[in-house]
């Protein structure tokens, strides 16, 4: 692309966010914007924001969808406020309008803008700028759906089949303000409409005719967004949810193990079921059972007959599967949860992101029932952590909680792709054929494992249940001394998976002023935050925490070296509870928020900086 | 299973002392078990015996093979996941009718809708013992229990018409004391392709002894049970001359040499017809006026969900060019820096 560009805005980087109804195909366009983005060399994150109804109320704020890229240098998070808002209807823009940055620009779809659209929306007047005060922020009033009609008009297409071309108009737009090339997008519209070359075609005109329109006006000042420092290697975008699934199977693959998945499907989790239903090329068994205890309950089977087991959920599901997880407690059988989080109560925000299940996965269960639980805090690191889940769950016959979040799960970055080669060969402690006098609990001394003697297995027959166990041997046992022994080990067993995972790290010097504390999807916001006051010199350090239970062997040795501690989530304070049973010696301030969104980078510094001004 | 194994019931036979009450249906149960399960050439360390919660549920720490007493109503889920991750293993599933039906209901149907090959058996005493005594989903109306001191006012579930309803291959049903008829039956179910339902009638000496009596009353027994087996005619009773007949759309008892009724006039049992509906009756058939039927009510061939589930893994895995994790990895659209 050559351009005429007589001035430029530079940036380290920027955010966009694409906003309309929930037909609109929001997410479509904010996909093709930032796969573009990481094909030209940029860093990336992204986040959809969308509606818990499959089709809500047209027009109506309720019913609007949202995706937001950030892209540019040194991208940790999906971005606070947007530098150019997308809004394709008056709805998009009173939902919007206030995560925009003041000076920002705001494109919309001028001929959405209808009295009856107006009304829908919930402006009261027809001039809603002036109502809502928006002239803080730089109007690009673009006739979209007018322009795609008119680049059309000949190709006899309907209209409605032509409006549905608008987004890929205001998609135009966009490559030229940022200066993006069109090729990729071009090229995904030959894949995908391979059988109607009308539809390639007519998407095409109606790209360029936006990129042209922008080119065009005077209202457009091109971006000139840095690129990223990106280490070499092979790049593919990725989401949480298919980074855990691909987790899971890896896993499965080095522990030389059939992967088998019970479960049912829960917002936002289901994605993980779908993709590993999809991966039989790899073998993977897929079992859709008739409720949420169905899923764990076949999974828990599917281990006891020798598979590695995996059930994947979200907090409702997790709810209901507790007491199937003291099962897999109660007979040491390995098994990964995977929980989705979302917000709660109930039925809650199923769409929204939330910490909701910290406190849950560590007690919600009856009895002393100890499960390891592990966070993943990037969309890309859903794969390490899972993989990182199903070893511990493996090697040490537990139960393994992994916790993501909505935020993680749908958000996608660019990853650069591993070679299983680097990853290590996961060894089950499968009791072998020929063990003589082989007894269920009979515990590996230095771990506190006990041997997986599969059914199918000559000689090695043995029961297990739900009942408490004697020592060694397994048979029912109602002695009052042997529980206290069983319920001790189960909870050393879990204890002693510290061997194996790596130490707490610390963001910053290990001494400082301020350490800010979170643990799973919260890292790239709280890495940003900390890094904008490192930058202005603040003594501000940042431990995020991967490890739940056990936590990492050095994390007092962390905590005792700094002067104040604040621990940030978004929950009322689930890990902060956890931390002051656990080490109860330090103070711990906190900082919450429960509003289904991710916290901004720019209320974390400030908070951090209110922190660090008190005496 | 092509070696030839000799075990005897001995060999299923676990070092557990068995803790079910003296005269409990329970012993007999378990006895028909190891004994049909010595005579079906499969090796020990094959079985896996899943239970739920519930008296009948200790079923597995009395068995010699690989066992499983799971939780309050999950031994059908767990034993689906079980088989369809390992189907080379036999599966049998111990459930009470509290158990099975009740906590346990939507997995009861649903592993008859998906016709995995595993065999589950359903001790069915009308009342929930360990619990020590409150009504289940197949005590009759109007009984009175813990729960119930005026009578249950709930209508009760036959279990073969839950089976039916769900779509099921397969329903047997046996009497506890009949330790014959429940190893045949054991057999055959063990044969049978499919989901396997078997309804034991089982006594419990404590809370709802003698529920089954009507049925294994001493004197009246063979007037009162019709043992029915493919493909011979159904007939019963002390002197062998009772039949049933179609009248209408109902069953009716004829006596053969009564009001010109002959042989030829008796129903022939089909247990393979696909379609349910005699099957329907002749689970529905109670006392006074009938006897109640006992032997394979049903056993209809169809595909097996672990046997798909594998054919659509080794369809997918051979046209696809992805072969492993790394394949996966690159697969898609991905971009060199």
């Amino acid at each position: 692309m050559t351009n005429k560009i007589d001035k430029v805005i530079e940036l380290d980087h920027v955010v966009i966010r694409f906003s309309g109804d929930s037909g609109d195909g929001m997410q479509l366009t904010g996909t093709l914007f930032s796969d573009t983005s990481a094909l030209m060399g940029s860093g990336i994150a992204t986040f959809p924001d969308y509606p818990a109804e499959i089709r809500a109320p047209q027009g109506t704020v309720g019913g609007v969808s949202g995706f937001q890229v950030h892209f540019g240098y040194d991208i940790n998070t999906p971005g606070d406020y947007a530098d150019v808002l997308v809004a394709m209807n008056p709805a998009a823009l009173k939902a919007n309008a206030k995560w925009t940055k003041l000076g920002g620009s705001i494109i919309i779809d001028r001929d959405a803008f209808t009295a009856k659209n107006l009304e829908k929306a919930g402006y009261k007047t027809q001039d809603p700028i002036t109502e809502d005060n928006l002239g803080r922020f730089n109007i690009i009033s673009a006739p979209i759906s007018s322009m795609t009609q008119e680049t059309l008009k000949e190709t006899g297409m309907d209209n409605k089949t032509i409006l549905r071309s608008k987004n890929m108009f205001a998609l135009g737009m966009c490559y030229y303000l940022f200066n993006r090339e069109l090729t990729f997008t071009e090229q995904f519209f030959e894949k995908k409409f391979k059988k109607v070359p009308a539809v390639i075609e007519a998407n095409k005109m109606v790209l360029k005719a936006g990129f042209n329109y922008g080119y065009n006006v005077q209202e457009l000042t091109p971006y000139k967004v840095a690129a990223a420092e990106i280490a070499h290697g092979t790049y593919r975008n990725i989401n949480g949810n298919t980074a855990t699934a691909w987790g899971l199977v890896a896993a499965a693959e080095k522990a030389n193990l059939p992967l088998f998945c019970g479960s049912y499907p829960i917002t936002p989790a289901t994605d993980i079921l779908h993709e590993l239903s999809y991966l039989k090329n790899l073998g993977v068994k897929t079992f859709q059972a008739e409720d949420e205890i169905g899923g764990i309950t076949s999974a828990i089977g599917a281990s006891f007959a020798g598979s590695f087991a995996v059930t994947t959920t979200s907090g409702p599901g997790l709810a209901l599967k507790s007491e199937a997880i003291g099962l897999a407690v109660i007979t040491e059988l390995p098994l990964v949860i995977v929980n989705v989080q979302r917000g709660g109560p109930s039925t809650g925000l199923p769409t929204k992101t939330e910490q909701s299940d910290l406190l849950q996965a560590l007690y919600g269960r009856n009895g002393e029932s100890p499960v390891a639980v592990i966070a993943a805090s990037t969309p890309s690191n859903c794969f390490h952590y899972a993989f990182e889940a199903s070893k511990i769950a493996l090697e040490h016959m537990t139960p393994v909680i992994l916790l993501t979040d909505g935020f993680l799960a749908n958000g996608t970055q660019p990853w650069r792709i591993p070679d299983m080669d680097d990853y290590p060969t996961i060894h089950p402690p499968i009791a072998k054929e020929g063990t003589e006098n082989y007894k269920p609990y009979q515990r590996n001394p230095e771990n506190l494992v006990r041997s997986w003697a599969i059914p199918g297995t000559p000689g090695l027959e043995h029961r297990i249940g739900g009942l408490e166990k004697m020592d060694k041997t397994g048979t029912v046992s109602y002695v009052p001394e042997n529980h206290q022994v069983m319920t001790d080990l189960r909870e050393e067993k879990v204890a002693r998976i510290v061997a194996d995972i790596p130490d707490l790290e610390v963001i910053g010097n290990d001494e400082a002023d301020l350490l800010v504390i979170g643990w799973g999807g919260t890292y790239g916001h709280l890495l940003t935050a900390v890094h904008d006051l490192q930058k202005e010199a603040k003594s501000i350090s940042l431990a995020h925490f991967n490890y739940i239970k056990p936590l990492p062997a050095n994390t007092r040795d962390v905590l005792k070296k700094f002067k104040k501690i604040v621990v940030a989530e978004i929950n009322n304070g689930q890990f902060a509870s956890y931390l002051r049973s656990v080490f109860p010696e330090f103070t711990y301030l906190q900082y919450n928020k429960v509003m289904g969104l991710p916290f901004t980078s720019i209320e974390l510094v400030d908070n951090f900086n209110k922190i660090l001004e008190e005496k | 299973m092509a070696a030839e194994v000799k075990l005897t019931f001995k060999d299923f036979k676990s070092d557990q002392e068995v803790r079910w009450c003296a005269g409990c249906g329970d012993h007999a149960i378990l006895n028909s078990v190891q004994k049909a399960m010595a005579e079906m050439g499969v090796p020990k360390e094959k079985f896996a015996v899943i239970a739920g919660i519930g008296c009948s549920s200790r079923f597995p720490y009395y068995m010699n093979t690989y066992g499983f007493h799971t939780i309050h109503g999950r031994g059908a889920a767990i034993a689906s996941g079980a088989k369809t991750a390992n189907p080379d293993l036999s599966v049998w599933v111990v459930n009470g009718d509290g158990d099975g039906l009740a906590i346990g209901g939507n997995h009861f149907i649903h592993l008859n809708r998906r016709n995995i090959n595993l065999n589950l058996l359903l001790f069915n005493n009308e009342i929930y013992g360990l619990t020590k005594g409150q009504y289940s989903p197949t005590t009759k109306e109007g009984t009175k229990t813990k729960t119930s001191p005026f009578g249950t006012i709930e209508h009760p579930f036959n279990p073969g018409e839950l089976v039916l309803g769900a779509q099921g291959k397969y329903f047997a049903r046996s009497i506890d004391v009949n330790m014959k008829l429940t190893q045949e039956i054991l057999i055959d179910a063990h044969n049978h392709k499919g989901t396997s339902i078997v309804e034991i009638l089982q006594n419990c000496v404590i809370f709802s002894d003698n529920v089954h009596g009507f049925y294994t009353d001493k004197e009246n027994k063979l007037d009162r049970q019709l043992v029915l087996r493919h493909g011979e005619k159904m007939i019963f009773g002390t002197n062998n001359d009772k039949g049933l007949v179609l009248d209408g759309l109902k069953l009716k008892v004829v006596t053969i040499g009564e009001n010109g009724v002959t042989d030829d006039d008796i129903l022939v049992h089909d247990a393979h017809e696909e379609s349910p509906f005699l099957h329907w009756m002749l689970i529905n058939m109670k006392g006074p006026d009938f006897p109640v039927a006992l032997g394979v009510i049903r056993s209809v061939e169809d595909t097996v969900y672990e046997e798909k589930l594998e054919a659509q893994i080794a369809s997918v895995k051979a046209s696809s060019p992805i072969k492993n994790m790394n394949d996966l990895l690159r697969s898609g659209s991905t971009w060199t820096v």
